[in-house]
C-alpha cells in the first residue's frame, strides 16, 4: 500500500510538471504581448525592456519556465515587483502580487461550494439510488430514473437563474449567494452557500442515482450475493455487507473525478451566482492576459484532480482486497 | 427413491414453477415430482434449460418472487417451503439445507476473508462468538483437506486455488451440518483431477453426516460416479427416473438413450461417428406440444397418431422407476437394443 | 512421426509472459512460464489432439501456433518455412492456410455481422475471389457445415449455441486451410450438442484432408477425434502417442493419473481403470518445481525428480514415436506404490 501511493505519488508530480510546460508554451504561442499591457500608456522601450526583465519574460522560453520551476521550490525575487517566497507559483501581471496569495484568499470558498453540495448529491442522489434498485422495475425505481434522466439533462445556468428568480428574489425562501468565512460565522455561511449548492446537486445528484442504481442492480444479480442468501443471510444484510460493498468502488471512482473537478473551479456557478472562487479567477486571469495566475490556478485544478485520483485508488484498494493483495 | 407412501426427508410434489418475463411466461419447470432420503444422494441430470438449476433455488426459496409463480408441494422433513415465510427459510438456508454453486470465485464474496464468510453462517444460526466461529471455520476448512488451515482462514478467494475455493465452499455450506446439500453443477468449472477429489470428499463428508445430496450436473459420468437414484430432465419436465443402475443400464427414455450413445468414452470404438441427437434444446418460452422432446426424437414417429406431439406423455413411477414415453415396453425394448453396440 | 516433412513443426516452442511489480521503478521481475521448451510435429491431414488441465499452456500453444501470439523462443515451421517471427506481410500467405476455432461460440461472432459476412470476412481481407463470387462460395460453406443456405442474411443471435458454432466452422474453412486449430470447440455446448459439432469437425478433417490441433480438456473427446495425442502439464508435453498407445499404454504417471480421474457414464462392477487420486493442486507456473514439474504431485518421485528434468524421449517399451519425460515410467499392468501423503502446499 505504501509503495503504491508512493509510486503514484510520483506519477502525479511527473504529470503536475508536464501540464504546466504544456500551459506555459501554449500561452507563449498567443500573439500577446503581456509586457506591453502591462507598461502603461507612457511607454518607452526602455521601460518596456525593464517591465519584460521584471515579469520574468525577457529571455527566451525554456529559461523562463526553469526560472518559473525555480520559484516554486526556492522561491523568486520580481525586481521592483516585490519577492515571492517558495513555493512561488509567480507574480501576477495584473494585481501584482504573488498568485499563490490570491488562489489561496479564493480557494476557501471554492472547498466550501464543493464539499457542501457533494454532501446533498451524495445523500440524495445515493439513497434514490438505492431505493431505485431495491424497488427495481416497480414504481419507485421508475419515478427516480426519470428524476435522474432530468435532472442531468438540466443546466447550472438554466436552473441556478431560475432558481434564483423564484427562490429568492419572488418567494424570498433563501438568501442571495454570497461568501462569508466559515471561521467566522457558520450559520452565515451555510445560508449564504445553501442556493448554490441545491443547484449544484441537481446536476450531479442524477449521475449518482443512475450510477448508485445500476452499480446494486449489478452486484445483486452477482453470484455471491445469490450464496450469501443460500447461508440464510437476510435480504438487508446481504444488500449492505455485500452488495452495497461492491457497488462503492465506482462510486468513490466518480466521486473523486468530480472533487478534483470541483475544487478545481465551478467556473459556470460561481459566474452564475457571483461568488469569487477559483473558476471565477481563472476567468478573469484568461481576460487579463495574466499568464501567471493562469498558470497558478491551472496547477491548483490539475493538482486538486490528480491528488483526488490517487485518494480514489487508495479507496479502492481499502475496499476491494483483490487490488489490495494483487 | 421408495414408494411414496412413507414420508421421505426431502419431497417434492408436482413443482410447477413459471417465470414472467417481457417476451411472456416461462414454464422452467412443469410438473416435477421426487423424493430423497437422508445419506442418499439424487442425481439430476439435464442440459441448459432444463429447468434443473432452477428446481433447487426454488427449493431454497431463492428465486425472484415478485416474477415468480410457484404450484406444488416441497416438502422438507414435513415442513412444506413453498408457503414458508421469508423469516423460516432464513432459518432453513445455511443451517438444515445448504447449497454449494458451480462457480466458487463467483460465488465467495471477494471482499471477505474465506474464515469470515465460513463463521457468518455458523453465527446466524448457532449464535457462536466471533472467536468460536473462526475455531468452527478452522475446523471445517481442515475437515475439507485445506492445508494449514489456521493461516488459510484469514485468507480471501482469490488468494485460494480453484480446487481450495471449492473446498471452502463445501466448508461454508457443511459449517452447520446440514441435513439436505444441494450441490449445482459443483464440479462442472474444475479440472478432472481435482473433480475426482473433490468427488471423493463429498462422498467422504456425506458417509459421516449422513447428508441428503441433490447433485445437479449435466455429465452422466459424474452422475455414475455420485449418485444412488438419477432424474433426467428435458424442458423442465422429469423424462425417466430410477436407480443410477437402472438409468445408465437400461434407459427407458428416447432422450437418456440419446444422451448416453452421444457421449464419447475412454474405450469405445473411434472410427464410427457419434450418434447426436438432433436439433437443440428446446426454449422454455414457446415448448414444443406434446412430448417436449419429439421434434428431436428418432422415435416419434413410430407412435401411431402424431400422439407425441399432442398428448404429454405421462411419467409413470413403479418403486421409484419410471419414463415419461409413448412408446411401449416392448417397442423401447426392441428399438434401444443397439445401444450397447453404439456406445462409444 | 516417420514423415520428414510435417506440415506443421514446432522446436523448442517456449512463451513466457513477463510479471512486472519491483520498487520503485517497476520492472519485469518474473515470468509465467506458460509453454516451455514444445516439440511437436502436425502432418498434413493428421488430426493432433492437445490435452491437459487449465494451466498447462495448451491454449497458449494454440494461440503461438496461429501467431495471435508472438513467441518467446523456438521454431516454428509451417511446410518447411520459418514463421516463429514472420512479419504481418510474410504471414498473410500462411495465414489463410492456418485457421482458428474458438471456444466461446457466443463472444467469437460479431453480433453486429449477418452470417454471410462473418463467413466472407476472411475472403474479403484476403481478398479471394472465388469462381461464382464469394457468395455462392459462402452458401456452399453453409451447406458444409449443416446450416441452411436460405440463412445468408441472418445475425448470430438468430442461432443455437451448436449452431453458432458451425458458423465458426464455415469462416475457418473459407479460405481452404491446410490447418485448423481448433481451442476447446465444443466445451462451451450442451452436451447432447457436442456430438454433433464433434461429427461436423471429423467430416471437414476426412473429407477436405486438413489437419488439426485440436485443444481440449475432456480426454473422451479429444481421444474420438485424433490420431495422435499430446499431454500437457505446466507449459510441458510429457507424453505423446499414438491415440491407441496413449490411451491404451500411457507411461507417465500424469497421463495415468488423468486417464483414471474421468468418470465413465458405466456401473460396471469392476472398474477398467486403477483409481489414482493425485494430492492437490497444479502448481503455478510463475515459480514451476524444479527438475520434473510433475514431481509435486506425483506419487513416484525421487530426489532424481527434483534436480533433473525428464527429457521426452522414447522410453524402453514404448513404440516409435510414443514419447515419455518421465524418469520412473510406468509400465504395463503396474499398480502405483501408495501414494506419498504430500502437502500441495509445497509445491505452490
Amino acid at each position: 500500500m505504501f509503495r503504491f501511493l508512493v509510486r503514484r505519488v510520483i506519477g502525479a508530480l511527473v504529470i503536475l510538471l508536464i501540464i504546466s510546460a504544456v500551459t506555459f508554451s501554449l500561452y507563449y504561442a498567443l500573439p500577446r504581448d503581456p509586457a506591453r499591457m502591462a507598461c502603461g500608456k507612457v511607454c518607452t522601450p526602455e521601460l518596456l525592456a525593464q517591465v519584460r526583465h521584471n515579469l520574468g519574460i525577457a529571455d527566451p522560453l525554456p529559461v523562463q519556465y526553469w526560472h518559473w520551476l525555480q520559484g516554486v521550490f526556492v522561491g523568486r525575487d520580481y525586481g521592483g515587483l516585490g519577492n515571492c517566497n517558495a513555493p512561488c507559483l509567480g507574480f501576477s501581471f495584473t494585481n501584482r502580487e504573488p498568485v499563490l496569495g490570491t488562489i489561496m484568499d479564493r480557494l476557501p470558498l471554492t472547498i466550501s461550494l464543493a464539499l457542501g453540495a457533494s454532501v446533498f448529491f451524495l445523500i440524495i442522489g445515493v439513497g434514490t439510488g438505492m431505493i431505485a434498485a431495491v424497488k427495481q422495475g416497480r414504481a419507485a425505481d421508475k419515478i427516480a430514473s426519470s428524476f435522474s434522466l432530468l435532472g442531468s439533462s438540466l443546466q447550472i445556468y438554466f436552473v441556478g437563474y431560475i432558481a434564483m428568480y423564484f427562490l429568492v428574489q419572488q418567494l424570498g425562501l433563501l438568501e442571495q449567494p454570497s461568501y462569508t468565512p466559515f471561521t467566522e460565522n457558520p450559520a452565515k455561511w451555510a445560508a449564504g452557500l445553501l442556493l448554490p449548492w441545491l443547484v449544484l446537486s441537481i446536476i450531479f445528484t442524477a449521475n449518482y442515482t443512475r450510477m448508485t442504481r445500476s452499480q446494486l442492480v449489478e452486484q445483486l444479480s452477482e453470484d455471491y450475493v445469490r450464496t450469501a442468501r443460500a447461508k440464510g443471510m437476510s435480504r438487508r444484510s446481504v444488500f449492505f455487507r455485500f452488495a452495497w460493498r461492491g457497488a462503492m468502488g465506482p462510486i468513490v471512482t466518480i466521486f473523486g473525478i468530480d472533487m478534483g473537478t470541483l475544487i478545481g473551479g465551478a467556473i459556470i456557478t460561481e459566474s452564475v451566482f457571483s461568488l469569487q472562487g477559483l473558476g471565477r479567477l481563472a476567468l478573469t486571469a484568461v481576460d487579463a492576459n495574466d499568464l501567471p495566475m493562469l498558470l497558478g490556478v491551472t496547477m491548483v485544478a490539475a493538482g486538486a484532480i490528480v491528488f483526488a485520483n490517487i485518494i480514489v485508488d487508495a479507496v479502492y484498494a481499502l475496499i476491494d482486497p483483490r487490488i489490495r493483495l494483487a | 427413491m421408495t414408494s411414496t407412501d412413507q414420508q421421505a426427508f426431502l419431497s417434492v410434489r408436482d413443482l410447477k414453477v413459471h417465470f414472467s418475463t417481457e417476451d411472456g411466461i416461462v414454464k422452467a419447470v412443469d410438473g416435477l415430482s421426487f423424493d430423497l432420503e437422508k445419506g442418499k444422494t439424487l442425481g439430476i441430470v439435464g442440459e441448459s434449460g432444463s429447468g434443473k438449476s432452477v428446481t433447487n433455488l426454488t427449493i431454497l426459496g431463492l428465486h425472484d418472487r415478485h416474477r415468480t409463480a410457484i404450484d406444488g408441494e416441497i416438502l422438507l422433513d414435513g415442513k412444506e417451503l413453498t408457503t414458508a415465510r421469508e423469516s423460516e427459510l432464513e432459518k432453513l438456508r445455511g443451517n438444515k439445507m445448504a447449497m454449494i454453486f458451480q462457480d466458487a470465485l463467483a460465488s465467495l464474496s471477494p471482499y471477505h476473508t474465506i474464515g469470515k464468510q465460513i463463521g457468518e453462517t455458523y453465527r446466524k444460526h448457532t449464535g457462536a462468538s466471533k472467536s468460536e466461529a473462526r475455531k468452527r471455520a478452522i475446523e471445517m476448512l481442515r475437515r475439507v483437506g485445506i492445508p494449514q488451515p489456521d493461516m488459510r482462514v484469514d485468507d480471501y478467494p482469490h488468494q485460494f486455488s480453484g480446487g481450495m475455493r471449492q473446498r471452502a465452499m463445501i466448508a461454508m455450506a457443511l459449517v452447520c451440518d446440514p441435513e439436505l446439500l444441494i450441490a449445482d453443477e459443483p464440479t462442472t468449472a474444475l479440472d478432472v483431477t481435482v473433480q475426482a477429489q473433490i468427488m471423493d470428499l463429498l462422498k467422504d463428508l456425506q458417509q459421516e453426516f449422513g447428508t441428503a445430496i441433490v447433485f445437479i450436473t449435466h455429465d452422466l459420468g459424474v452422475i455414475a460416479d455420485i449418485a444412488d437414484d438419477v432424474l433426467v430432465m428435458y424442458g423442465g419436465r422429469c423424462v425417466e427416473r430410477g436407480t443410477k443402475e437402472e438409468v445408465l443400464r437400461t434407459p427407458q427414455h428416447p432422450y437418456t438413450v440419446g444422451l448416453l450413445s452421444s457421449m464419447p468414452s475412454l474405450d469405445g470404438p473411434v472410427d464410427v461417428p457419434l450418434s447426436p441427437i438432433p436439433g437443440s434444446p428446446p426454449s422454455l418460452l414457446n415448448p414444443p406440444s406434446g412430448c417436449r422432446f419429439h421434434p428431436r426424437c428418432t422415435f416419434a414417429e413410430k407412435v401411431p397418431g402424431g400422439l407425441c406431439s399432442t398428448e404429454r406423455p405421462l411419467l409413470k413411477v413403479e418403486a421409484g422407476r419410471g419414463s415419461a414415453c409413448h412408446l411401449t415396453l416392448d417397442q423401447r425394448q426392441e428399438f434401444f437394443a443397439d445401444l450397447a453396440a453404439t456406445r462409444h | 512421426m516417420s514423415n520428414t516433412n510435417p506440415l506443421l513443426d514446432v522446436t523448442g516452442l517456449t512463451k513466457h509472459f513477463p510479471v512486472k511489480g519491483g520498487f520503485p521503478i517497476r520492472r519485469t521481475v518474473g515470468a509465467v512460464q506458460a509453454v516451455d521448451g514444445l516439440d511437436f510435429q502436425v502432418n498434413e491431414g493428421e488430426a493432433l489432439g492437445l490435452v491437459g488441465e487449465s494451466g498447462c499452456g495448451k491454449s497458449t500453444t494454440g494461440r503461438l501456433i496461429t501467431r495471435l501470439l508472438e513467441p518467446t523462443g523456438g521454431k516454428i515451421s509451417y511446410r518447411g518455412q520459418d514463421i516463429t517471427h514472420a512479419g504481418r506481410k510474410e504471414l498473410a500467405p500462411v495465414r489463410s492456410e492456418i485457421q482458428m476455432i474458438f471456444q466461446d461460440p457466443y463472444a467469437s461472432l460479431n453480433p453486429r455481422q449477418t452470417v454471410g459476412k462473418i463467413i466472407s470476412g476472411p475472403m474479403e481481407i484476403n481478398d479471394i475471389n472465388p469462381e461464382g463470387g464469394r457468395e455462392k462460395r459462402v452458401r456452399e460453406l453453409l451447406e458444409i457445415v449443416g446450416l441452411n443456405p436460405e440463412h445468408y442474411n441472418r445475425f448470430p443471435h438468430e442461432f443455437s449455441g451448436g449452431q453458432r458454432q458451425r458458423i465458426g466452422v464455415a469462416r475457418a474453412l473459407a479460405l481452404e486451410p491446410k490447418l485448423i486449430v481448433a481451442d476447446e470447440p465444443v466445451s462451451a455446448l450442451d452436451v447432447s450438442i457436442q456430438a454433433q459439432v464433434v461429427n461436423l469437425l471429423q467430416k471437414v478433417q476426412q473429407e477436405l484432408g486438413i489437419a488439426f490441433v485440436f485443444i481440449a480438456h475432456d480426454l473422451a473427446v479429444v481421444r474420438h477425434f485424433s490420431q495422435r495425442v499430446a499431454v500437457m502439464y505446466l507449459g510441458k508435453i510429457v507424453e505423446i502417442a499414438d491415440r491407441d498407445d496413449l490411451y491404451g499404454n500411457p507411461r507417465h504417471p500424469y497421463t495415468k493419473a488423468l486417464l483414471s480421474a474421468v468418470p465413465e457414464a458405466t456401473v460396471d462392477e469392476t472398474p477398467a481403470r486403477e483409481r489414482i487420486r493425485l494430492q492437490g493442486d497444479v502448481p503455478s507456473p510463475l515459480n514451476p518445481p524444479s527438475g520434473c514439474r510433475f514431481r509435486t504431485r506425483c506419487w513416484k518421485a525421487t530426489e532424481k525428480c527434483a534436480t533433473e528434468a525428464p527429457p521426452l524421449v522414447q522410453v524402453e517399451g514404448n513404440k516409435p514415436g510414443h514419447l515419455t519425460a518421465c524418469h520412473y515410467p510406468e509400465t504395463e499392468g503396474t499398480i502405483p506404490a501408495p501414494r506419498l501423503s504430500k502437502d500441495p502446499q509445497a509445491a505452490a
